[in-house]
């Protein structure tokens, strides 16, 4: 049990993420998470402004139910699963952030100055957070899958579209990192 | 029954997510700094294992838990979309510290700012469903 609530290494997570992909190929499904956005445009009634949003999304439902579960499973993951919910991060790594203004870097799970209900009251971290939100929306769509999708699904089955997909999201993360981290904090 | 095996199978993918800090805003960062090998090894080890298991369905032509013959679609071929949708992409991910999936994690753990993120994601979405047709692909 006392294992179970600390952070799970990679070598445990890894396989385990590839667990629920065969799963749902076994039910006959594919893993992918960001299709789920444009169902729930869908359900909002997207259909009416574009085409790409005229589907049945009765046949995405069972995507739906497994995010419900994801949400469900944060909770369980969170609460009952963890005595301390810091996350160790590299010390370099920790004085990078502090470097930035991220004090909370190596004591949360989540940086504070982002994801504290403050925030809320704070109209850069709002238009961060909105920002990264619609960048990955509308990037995941246009690139047709996210990490689920892409990096793990399409490179399990060896998809050159997915590589290219894959490198372009390190191209965009590596950027926001290195260069747009530097002139916003 | 088959909705609560889709249940089952997102509540272990989310404690999995959420275990492993592959939600975590700063284990992202940290991947991106290459200052540890904890994320290359999740999403490593996760398509290494995918990639055998993928092969062995395919050459002894395993069948789903239905008896249904399962069909791997391959992805459309094209360098444009994959690739600029991709920055656009990482670009958000970096940002937001948090992929479509995480986002849902980590508001079952309660972060409720990630609504914002979510919120954010699907007009993100929508935008794309009405640029669509003037985008190079």
């Amino acid at each position: 049990m006392e294992i179970l609530l600390k952070p799970w290494p990679w070598y445990i997570a890894g396989p385990l993420l590839a667990l629920t992909m065969f799963l749902l190929i076994m039910l006959g499904k594919r893993f992918g998470m960001s299709s789920n956005l444009r169902t729930l445009c869908t359900l909002c009634g997207a259909g009416r402004h574009s085409d790409f949003f005229k589907f049945d999304w009765k046949s995405q439902r069972w995507n739906l139910v497994v995010v419900a579960g994801v949400v469900l499973g944060g909770f369980i993951g969170s609460n009952l699963l963890s005595s301390d919910t810091s996350v160790a991060i590299n010390p370099n790594t920790v004085v990078k952030l502090q470097a930035l203004g991220f004090e909370s870097a190596g004591t949360t799970y989540l940086p504070k100055e982002l994801f504290d209900v403050e925030v809320f009251s704070d109209v850069k971290g709002i238009i961060l957070l909105i920002l990264g939100g619609l960048f990955v929306g509308f990037g995941a769509r246009y690139a047709g899958g996210c990490t689920s999708g892409h990096a793990i699904s399409g490179l399990s089955n060896l998809q050159l579209p997915s590589l290219i997909a894959v490198i372009g999201f390190f191209i965009g993360g590596l950027f926001t990192v290195h260069v747009l981290f530097t002139l916003i904090f | 029954m088959r909705t609560l095996a889709y249940f089952l199978i997102g509540l272990f993918f989310g404690i999995v997510l959420f275990k492993s800090e592959a939600a975590s805003w700063f284990r992202i960062y940290e991947m991106f700094q290459f200052d540890a090998f904890h994320m290359y090894g999740i999403i490593g080890s996760a398509i290494t294992i995918g990639v055998i298991g993928i092969q062995l369905i395919k050459r002894f032509n395993i069948k789903s838990f239905f008896g249904e013959r399962i069909d791997f679609a391959p992805k459309e071929k094209g360098i444009r979309r994959y690739l600029f949708g991709g920055i656009l992409f990482g670009l958000g991910w970096a940002l937001a510290g948090a992929c479509p999936g995480p986002i849902f994690t980590l508001l079952g753990a309660g972060f409720f700012p990630i609504l914002v993120v979510l919120l954010s994601a699907v007009l993100g979405t929508y935008l794309y469903g009405l640029l669509k047709d003037k985008l190079p692909h």
